[in-house]
């Protein structure tokens, strides 16, 4: 890396103790002709809870699926704790990393999905333990125990045989949450989780999300329209609009006297 | 009817029929079907992990195999394979051409899974190749499954055609014993009934199965 590593990440790459847990530098996404983002900046601490929100078509979800490697990075450097994610500067030069590079930087991170995305074919407890066994290198014994831990905490502790498809929306994605903190992630993803569900089973969702902000320092990327919930767990939100940040405020500020004319907008077309 | 049905040479006929439906028929379609399904599998992830040029060459290989006559392949692999025995050459042919054709089934059952599926498999950083046996493949098969049945009988139906290298199965056994008993009627009558017991069944059982299958 280049002496005026914007990271603060020791030269050789390695993770360091003072780095921030994010870095977003200079990031670019395409799809074909489209320019999604063009030269984004951001930075978010460790343990920090940032809420991303905009209209829709702004480029939130491109942000979380770029953290989570779902997408090929057009330009510019993403760093967790200091660590180039898909990209690094080599001599000048912007050069993809190997494969199991990415995947060492990978597995610090968890993603949530709008649609669950449990796998059908196992039950419950084999959704949960797949990867920390597979990935993590886990016991079977000591992988279920945690599992079932994980369940006691999402509410479903009598729910580890059943099956994906017996379980109610609210349910499947309290299942995703515990899979997610299964693997013991640094960093975890929330892409509009609650907006695939029913809204009687909003509440539980995101109950079990609340519980997860307060007991864990686990920093969290979190897009949502639940704004309430935005206000309760983060420390700082951003409003994107066409890529850019045009306003970064704490909740409160943001929620009751945002600056832009356009969060106004924006806010008032969802509160 | 119009036809002398001699109930005597029906019953001379059929355990003779019988022995050659489960030693060569059953035999040779299920050796096929487990070889065919093997390899059909491992053609679809290829077609899907292998680069793209080395991928195309093996797609136009299989259309090769899938668009030519299985009597004619029979026959290249036995003068090809002069040593090999008509048994393991016929095993070769059966697995070999219908591999092509399954793992156009199984391409389908691939395609049928969610991309949300291999997202959630890369965000729980799960390598590639366990992202395909714990994940892709066992989801792939209940879709595939029912297909790959119906692939199994039309192979059962072939197995006549292997006659051409010396295989006799039921079929040919019938019109061997029909000609030097002049009783073909009874023979070929007791052939397709001896099919038909083996087949439907088989056909009923595999709905039974999709349905089960269905999440
Ligand atoms: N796979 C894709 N192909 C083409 N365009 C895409 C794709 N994914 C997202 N986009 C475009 O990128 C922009 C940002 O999308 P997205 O990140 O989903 O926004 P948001 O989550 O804020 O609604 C949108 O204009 C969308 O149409
Ligand atoms: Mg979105």
């Amino acid at each position: 890396m280049p002496t005026d590593n914007p990271t603060g990440g020791p030269a050789d790459g390695s993770t360091s103790g003072d780095a921030p847990r994010i870095v977003f530098q200079d990031v670019v996404k395409k799809f074909g002709d489209t320019v999604v983002l063009n030269g984004l900046n951001f930075t978010v601490a460790k343990g920090e809870r940032v809420t991303l929100i905009g209209p829709s078509g702004s480029g939130k979800t491109t942000i979380l699926r770029l953290l989570m490697t779902l997408e090929h990075l057009t330009g510019g450097y993403i760093y967790v704790d200091g660590d180039p994610l898909t990209f690094e500067e080599r001599n000048g030069k912007r050069v993809e990393r190997k494969p199991k590079d990415v995947a060492r930087v990978r597995r610090r991170i968890g993603m949530v999905f709008q649609q669950f995305n449990l796998f059908p074919n196992m039950n419950v407890l084999e959704n949960i333990t797949e990867a920390p066994i597979h990935v993590l290198g886990r016991s079977k014994d000591e992988a279920e125990a945690r599992a079932r831990e994980l369940l006691e905490q999402v509410g479903l502790g009598d729910k580890a045989d059943a099956h994906p498809t017996q379980l109610s929306g609210g349910q499947q994605q309290r299942v995703a949450i515990a899979r997610a903190l299964a693997m013991d992630p640094e960093i975890l993803l929330l892409d509009e989780v609650t907006s695939a569900l029913d809204p009687e089973l909003v509440g539980e969702v995101l109950g079990v999300l609340r519980e997860v902000a307060k007991n864990t320092d686990i920093t969290m990327l979190i897009v949502t329209h639940e704004m309430q919930f935005a206000q309760e767990v983060s420390n700082r939100v951003l409003m994107f609009d066409h890529g850019r940040i045009i306003e970064e405020a704490a909740p409160d500020v943001m929620f009751s006297n945002p600056t832009e004319p356009r969060t106004r907008e924006f806010l008032q077309a969802v509160l | 009817m119009g036809i002398n049905w001699d109930w005597q040479d029906a019953a001379g006929v059929f355990p003779l029929l019988l022995e050659a439906f489960v030693t060569k028929t059953l035999v040779l379609t299920v050796v096929g079907s487990l070889i065919a399904a093997a390899l059909g599998l491992v053609w679809a992830v290829a077609l899907r992990e292998l680069p793209t040029p080395v991928s195309k060459v093996l797609a136009w290989v299989l259309d090769v195999i899938r668009m030519t006559p299985l009597p004619l392949q029979a026959f290249f692999l036995y003068y090809v394979f002069v040593q090999l025995d008509v048994m393991t050459i016929a095993f070769i042919v059966l697995g070999v051409h219908y591999s092509t054709y399954m793992a156009e089934s199984y391409r389908a059952g691939i395609e049928s899974i969610r991309k949300g599926q291999w997202e959630a498999a890369t965000a729980l950083s799960l390598p590639k190749s366990r992202t395909w046996r714990a994940v892709i493949v066992p989801q792939a098969l209940r879709a595939t499954l029912p297909s790959l049945g119906n692939w199994a009988i039309a192979m059962f139906k072939d197995t006549p055609f292997l006659i051409v290298i010396g295989v006799a199965e039921m079929v040919t056994s019938a019109r061997e014993y029909g000609g030097e008993n002049f009783t073909y009627v009874e023979a070929f009558t007791i052939a397709g009934l001896i099919f038909l017991a083996a087949s439907y069944p088989t056909a009923v059982l595999m709905r039974r199965l999709e349905k089960r299958l269905a999440y």
